[in-house]
């Protein structure tokens, strides 16, 4: 049964994994929702169009996509110690989560804001927006569930990208997983850990299906 | 409450006023090489204050380009335009911005914000100059009230029918004070009985606050029922320009006969 050793090593884990998760959410959303704005309003035909910024910033966005995580967190060791001081630890993980996130929150915005009606973008320009205007005022507000949705989807992969970070010493619960589940033959900490692991990610989806409904205004709601 | 700028009920006494809206040579082409398509071929039209001018012409003749080319949502390449005499071609930036507020418009699919209250919406004007949200709100409530949706001032979009969708798209293109309403095709997505009502309102405002309006449409009944005088455009030029009765009567162009046809046959 759920004793109290393993309820001692499954509280600690859970903790490490959601602060590592909350950080990389924020960190990768503070750079990535820009990133993403950037793109969409300097594509053809939108509010501040410009071919070349458009094109490099696709390019820097896949280039970030395109590497495993694995590898990127080892890669990138020298920045990591450079920003918190260390390179081992469950702050250090939050780094490269943040900086493997940031472009694949960048491809969510834009898919999100690209849903955005060009006529309700037009009727905003002939009201006299400047182009700032039209981003906080008619991009993101109209665009507001699917972004929800978008940071339900980011958290989740979060949450599964976080398990690798015990790889430099982060713990949390997929680092548990590992290393007694899995090394040391602990089939009931494996069970109880994937169990946690599925109620976090099935709390999260609900949250972020609960807001995003909320948020909507769409389509009729009666 | 709302603002009259000075000019009354269509009277164009012709030669000591000066044109509201003046088009002179207005030349527009969308893209380049052999997909280069010739969207405006020098049009010239002057708008005179209060007057309900209507544009009309089938569909690929060039009228929403010639409507953006007024408040410069599209940039002619060639030819000028003149708002209350002066030439704002040019013009970029801030200036752009604060003509534009000048100039109210109103589309056909509507452009409400689908995450604001018909209010919001109303607001959202005079949220982008500044207004204080006091004010703002209090302006906004009266403009719903005008339009008749004052009971419906706190419901989203996705709960209004066509024909108020278009009546919160008035109320917010009138909440800048504007001297000018452009209607890009108003009626062309509302049935018949709404039309009829939307373009009651349309006169009224006209009369009320001495507005002057542009409407660009492809329904000659629209045309007729409100419009002083009309422009036929066809494959970019004005084809025909004179009072609607002139124009619809004894049309001479090719392609004024053509659009009285399909309207018989339409109606």
């Amino acid at each position: 049964m759920l004793n109290q050793q393993v309820l001692n090593m499954l509280w600690p884990a859970l903790w490490e994994t959601l602060y590592m998760v909350a950080g990389a959410v924020f960190f990768g959303h503070l750079f990535g929702v820009p990133l993403g704005i950037l793109v969409v309003v300097t594509s053809p035909g939108h509010i501040l169009p410009n071919r070349f910024v458009h094109r490099v910033l696709g390019v820097i966005i896949n280039i970030g996509r395109s590497i495993p995580f694995i590898i990127l967190m080892v890669a990138i060791i020298p920045f990591t110690r450079w920003v918190v001081g260390t390179s081992i630890g469950t702050t250090a993980a939050i780094v490269p989560l943040s900086v493997a996130a940031t472009p694949y929150i960048a491809r969510l915005v834009e898919t999100a804001l690209l849903e955005v009606d060009l006529g309700v973008i037009e009727a905003a320009q002939s009201m006299g927006a400047t182009p700032w205007q039209v981003i906080y005022k008619v991009l993101l507000p109209e665009s507001l569930p699917s972004l929800v949705l978008g940071v339900t989807i980011t958290t989740i992969s979060l949450v599964g990208y976080s398990a690798m970070a015990g790889a430099i010493g982060a713990g949390g619960l997929g680092d548990l997983a590992i290393r007694y589940g899995y090394q040391r033959f602990r089939g009931d900490v494996m069970l109880y850990t994937v169990v946690v692991l599925v109620v976090l990610v099935q709390l999260i989806q609900m949250a972020g299906n609960f807001i995003a409904r909320r948020v909507d205004h769409r389509h009729p709601s009666q | 409450m709302l603002h009259t700028h000075g000019f009354q009920n269509g009277q164009t006494s012709v030669s000591a006023v000066v044109p509201m809206l003046r088009l002179e040579n207005v030349h527009k082409t969308y893209g380049r090489g052999a997909n280069q398509v010739q969207a405006l071929r020098g049009v010239s039209i002057d708008v005179m204050p209060g007057e309900i001018f209507g544009i009309i012409g089938l569909s690929g003749a060039g009228k929403s380009t010639l409507i953006r080319c007024i408040n410069l949502l599209e940039r002619p390449q060639a030819g000028r335009v003149y708002i209350d005499g002066v030439d704002v071609t040019d013009y970029k930036g801030a200036a752009l911005r604060s003509m534009r507020r000048q100039i109210g418009m109103v589309f056909q699919h509507f452009n409400l914000l689908t995450n604001r209250t018909a209010l919001g919406n109303v607001t959202f004007p005079m949220e982008i100059a500044g207004v204080p949200r006091r004010e703002r709100e209090r302006r906004a409530l009266e403009l719903l009230d005008f339009v008749g949706l004052r009971a419906k001032a706190h419901r989203y979009p996705s709960e209004l029918s066509g024909g108020e969708k278009q009546r919160v798209g008035i109320a917010r293109a009138l909440a800048s004070e504007p001297r000018i309403l452009l209607c890009d095709e108003p009626t062309s997505a509302l049935d018949p009985e709404t039309t009829a009502s939307f373009l009651n309102l349309l006169k009224d405002i006209n009369r009320r606050l001495g507005l002057t309006i542009v409407m660009v449409t492809h329904q000659m009944h629209v045309v007729r029922a409100v419009c002083g005088r009309v422009a036929v455009l066809d494959q970019g030029r004005v084809a025909e320009l004179g009072s609607v009765a002139e124009v619809f009567d004894a049309p001479k162009t090719e392609a004024a006969r053509r659009l009285v046809k399909e309207a018989a046959i339409g109606a």
